[in-house]
């Protein structure tokens, strides 16, 4: 077991009901469970019409013409809109860079692209309008390769040409050998985040000729930006309030009706509400990039990591989203959790005709990991050496430098978390002859026969934080009044409640800061400042150090008025909505205190700001805030005549700093282990010449109960000294390890290669 | 056309209800009961489950006009008039089962009739029973939870 203490010194005082480290019922819960809480396709006005969208059957496209005619003149349609409506100036978005066309502009790059609105007074109609409407398309052949894409003769998806982004590292010896050297090549297929809520939303006119728009997203503040300038209003105008989201793992971090919604209602002059269906949600969002990866490992005889080159292909599809910070991710974390001394990724973002892609929980990591863990593995058969030991001789830790030349300046539990699986109990060797608990499960395929267990390992690791320069921030307001002669304590922010349970993180830091139990969080909305996207594992850390920045003015304040009352001048504390002494004894009252006035605060947190990698050579001292590990120990069995696969346990151990809130925590490993899970094994979105082949539940396959094992998570809290309570980001590292975990097991009970996820039947049984 | 449903024990009269519409369209746009949820609407995710004369369906997968005469019994039917919360719905909340919550009212449905048939099923029973509902946040994991507590509380 791992001699370092699994839990470090914290820097909290006191241990408050609800508090910090507590796992308090969430604020939303009852209305969750009551069938109660307003998501955005809950909502309702009285005369509001439903909007639908036209959207391209083909991959490439030149329009010729868009006849809205026969569309406009059915009874119940109220708008029909093309790019030609589009007040501007811009009429374009995108999340870094604004290059995909609210409705198309003369062309369509990829097969579902939004082409022309409509609202209507019933989703029928407005689906029969959009039926009316007559596209005029000249097809063309259609970039689907995204290696091939590179090539200067290659057709351009975009005038500047096929590259959204290419980045590279370059440490160390130019020219490495190594005594063992092992190659391989990878392939990921297309992830659907496959979140249960669909996009929707609902755009309300205002009388100042503005808009309202209440919407399920991951980032109020960058939508904003992006509707504005499209509708002709300055931001002001545009005002977003977050409505109830129904999961995101980053497919809401990009727009989808906001502006279309907007258009319709600014147009109509009556609210306008969109709601995609499944198979539409398919399309309206983006999904994870597939890649195809080529990698070269070399180690000393006694297994030590002499050199790694990669060379990755992320296919970006017909725009840019978010590509450039995933292909960021893919070079500086490519080489894995792993100290080595020689360092060479190649690593491109390409634009192509597929779907677009975008974030998805743990972006480049994931694809990266795939390839530096099935590396690891193949090294060990070469050396002979246990693939745990094999990982463990070249365990990242604090102190060692990263391939880009970062110092990690806090707790890498690469050695501890892995240990950690290692050493958890193995399930029963005997699967038993229920079919039930047997790959094939209810297909009753198998009583046993040609079942093989394997087990598997896999580490992974995300940075926390937007990187590469990036000026994160969030902003926090927090006022502390008196409500029925009780303190009460408001917290506003615009961080987004995905699902992840970021409001009672928000409720737990001021009960903690403020010693009151009631605290308010009202809907997140545009009124308060940015606080960066529910994304990147980085909201705990933002946003819970603005709210807990602003509840430390707010306190000071309090502390002040109570030495100017009492004449007491040192040892305040505030605990159970008193002011105490140093003793605990009672001060005075805060709803006393308060009398005088509420006092509100707003404080903006921004950690160390990291700064951009060199073109040339990767090089960065500090390209990211914070590092989070995972890892995970996969048990499998694998009817071998079949191809079929039961995973039968899925243990992770992950260091999250500082278990702020243990329940809702071990409930994200859990969740992402099982969407790593289902991208080991049957998660793909199936595209073929640029169209999606597999636009619903029943075809695009996430893991059920009966598919999903028990799933033992240990939890280690190695402070990280630079962040607020020493948190770490937890939501993407168990989608990291969880995958090469699973494939690892899969290659342990059957001897194949596996070199393409999701694994396919086919793949196991040659 | 007009549609005459029992929902959660009072005759509803729906009006200007067109044929394709679904119940589950009918009880969220036109009576007000947003709590079965709109995932799918291909009968895949169970996020839409509610009781059809006391047995468990996809309101997505059923038409409204063939609900007309017919009681059905939503998620906001769960709790006892005054507000309390059903034991399945409690539970949820107890063991940390609900995340985004989107699959939630489906799930704790489903439960409810699972309990009402195997008031002590063990873990297959229960794997099975909710394997026609989706979740994209939990992993299941405090659902099994949630579901074990709720068999031992009384109901």
């Amino acid at each position: 077991m791992s001699t370092v203490p699994a839990r470090t010194a914290q820097d909290l005082t006191a241990d408050v009901a609800g508090g910090i480290g507590h796992s308090p019922q969430r604020p939303d819960g009852v209305l969750k469970v009551r069938g109660e809480f307003a998501y955005s396709s809950d909502l309702w006005a009285d005369d509001m019409l439903w909007g639908a969208t036209l959207r391209s059957p083909h991959p490439s496209a030149r329009i010729r013409g868009v006849d809205t005619s026969a569309a406009l003149a059915l009874p119940g349609v109220y708008a029909v809109l093309t790019h030609a409506d589009i007040p501007g100036p811009s009429k374009h978005f995108g999340l870094v860079v604004s290059d995909q066309p609210v409705l198309a502009i003369d062309e369509v790059r990829y097969q579902g692209e939004a082409v022309a609105v409509v609202a209507a007074d019933h989703p029928e109609t407005a689906r029969r309008a959009v039926a009316a409407i007559r596209v005029d398309y000249a097809v063309r052949e259609p970039v689907t390769d995204a290696a091939a894409a590179r090539a200067d003769d290659a057709p351009r998806v975009h005038p500047d040409g096929n590259i959204v982004r290419y980045a590279r590292i370059r440490r160390g010896d130019p020219a490495p050998t190594a005594d063992v050297v092992v190659r391989g090549e990878y392939a990921i297929g297309m992830q659907d985040q496959a979140f249960l809520g669909p996009e929707s939303g609902l755009a309300v006119p205002a009388a100042d000729g503005g808009v309202d728009l209440y919407v399920a997203t991951q980032w109020l503040h960058a939508d904003q930006r992006q509707i504005a300038p499209c509708l002709g209003l300055p931001q002001d105008k545009v005002r977003l309030t977050l409505a109830g989201v129904g999961g995101a793992f980053g497919a809401r971090e990009d727009l989808s009706m906001q502006i279309h919604a907007c258009l319709l209602a600014l147009r109509t002059g009556r609210p306008v509400k969109f709601v995609y269906s499944r198979e539409e949600s398919f399309f309206g969002h983006v999904h994870r990039h597939p890649a195809t990866l080529s990698y070269e490992t070399g180690a000393t005889r006694d297994g030590k990591l002499v050199y790694v080159k990669g060379s990755v292909v992320l296919d970006g599809g017909a725009y840019a989203s978010s590509t450039p910070a995933v292909v960021g991710n893919a070079t500086s974390l490519g080489a894995g959790p792993y100290e080595v001394p020689n360092v060479h990724m190649d690593v491109w973002g390409m634009y192509t005709n597929n779907p677009p892609c975008g974030a998805m929980r743990g972006f480049g990591s994931v694809q990266a990991a795939f390839g530096y863990e099935s590396q690891l593995d193949r090294l060990a058969a070469a050396l002979g050496l246990d693939p745990v030991e094999l990982r463990l001789r070249n365990a990242l830790h604090q102190g060692s430098t990263m391939p880009t030349g970062q110092v990690v300046d806090s707790a890498a539990a690469v050695r501890e978390i892995l240990t950690a699986v290692r050493d958890m109990p193995v399930p029963p060797t005997d699967p038993g002859t229920d079919p039930l608990g047997l790959p094939g499960g209810a297909g009753n395929t198998t009583h046993g026969e040609g079942v093989r267990r394997g087990i598997g390992y896999a580490v992974g690791f995300k940075n926390v934080g937007f990187s590469e320069g990036f000026d994160d921030h969030s902003t926090a307001r927090v006022r502390l009044g008196v409500v029925g002669g009780e303190p009460v304590a408001v917290v506003r922010t615009a961080a987004v409640e995905v699902g992840q349970g970021h409001v009672t993180v928000q409720q737990q830091i001021a009960r903690t800061e403020l010693g009151v139990d009631r605290v308010v969080i009202p809907p997140a909305d545009t009124s308060m400042g940015n606080a960066g996207s529910s994304s990147a594992s980085r909201q705990t850390y933002l946003t819970g150090g603005a709210v807990r920045a602003a509840c430390r003015a707010v306190r000071d304040r309090v502390l002040d008025r109570a030495r100017a009352r009492t004449g007491v001048r040192d040892g305040l504390d505030l605990a159970g909505g008193n002011v105490v002494d140093a003793g605990g004894a009672v001060l005075v009252p805060l709803a006393e205190l308060l009398a005088d006035g509420e006092i509100d605060e707003t404080a903006v947190y921004r950690p160390r700001r990291t700064a951009p990698m060199d073109p040339d050579t990767g090089r960065q001292d500090f390209a990211h805030l914070q590092f989070a590990f995972c890892a995970h120990r996969a048990v499998v069995d694998v009817d071998t005549e079949l191809g079929l696969v039961r995973v039968v346990e899925l243990a992770a151990a992950q260091d999250v700093g500082k278990a702020v809130n243990p329940g809702a925590l071990v409930g994200q490993i859990h969740g992402g282990s099982v969407q790593g899970m289902g991208l080991a094994l049957m998660e793909e979105i199936q595209v073929e010449g640029g169209i999606v082949r597999n636009p619903s539940f029943t075809d695009y396959l996430i893991p059920t109960i009966l598919d999903t094992p028990p799933m033992p998570v240990e939890v280690l809290e190695l402070a990280d000294p630079h962040a607020p309570y020493g948190l770490r980001g937890v939501a993407e590292p168990p989608t990291i390890s969880a995958a090469p975990a699973v494939v690892a097991a899969i290659r342990a009970a059957t001897g194949r290669p596996l070199t393409r996820i999701p694994v396919r039947p086919q793949d196991i049984t040659g | 056309m007009r549609v005459t449903i029992e929902i959660n024990g009072t005759e509803r009269v729906l009006d200007d209800v067109w044929e394709g519409e679904s119940l589950l369209y009918a009880l969220r746009e036109r009576a007000g009961l947003p709590g079965a949820k709109n995932a799918c609407e291909q009968g895949e995710c169970g996020s839409c489950t509610v009781y059809l004369d006391g047995r468990p369906v996809c309101a997505c997968l059923v038409a409204a006009g063939q609900a007309a005469g017919h009681a059905v019994r939503t998620v906001e039917g769960l709790s006892t008039v005054d507000g309390e919360l059903d034991r399945v719905q409690r539970a949820f909340l107890a063991a940390g089962a609900v995340q985004c919550g989107f699959c939630t009212p489906g799930l704790i449905v489903a439960t409810h009739d699972l309990l009402a048939r195997v008031p002590s099923p063990d873990d297959a029973q229960i794997r099975e029973a909710l394997s026609g509902n989706l979740c994209r946040c939990t992993g299941y994991e405090k659902i099994l939870d949630a579901v074990r507590l709720a068999a031992g509380s009384p109901a």
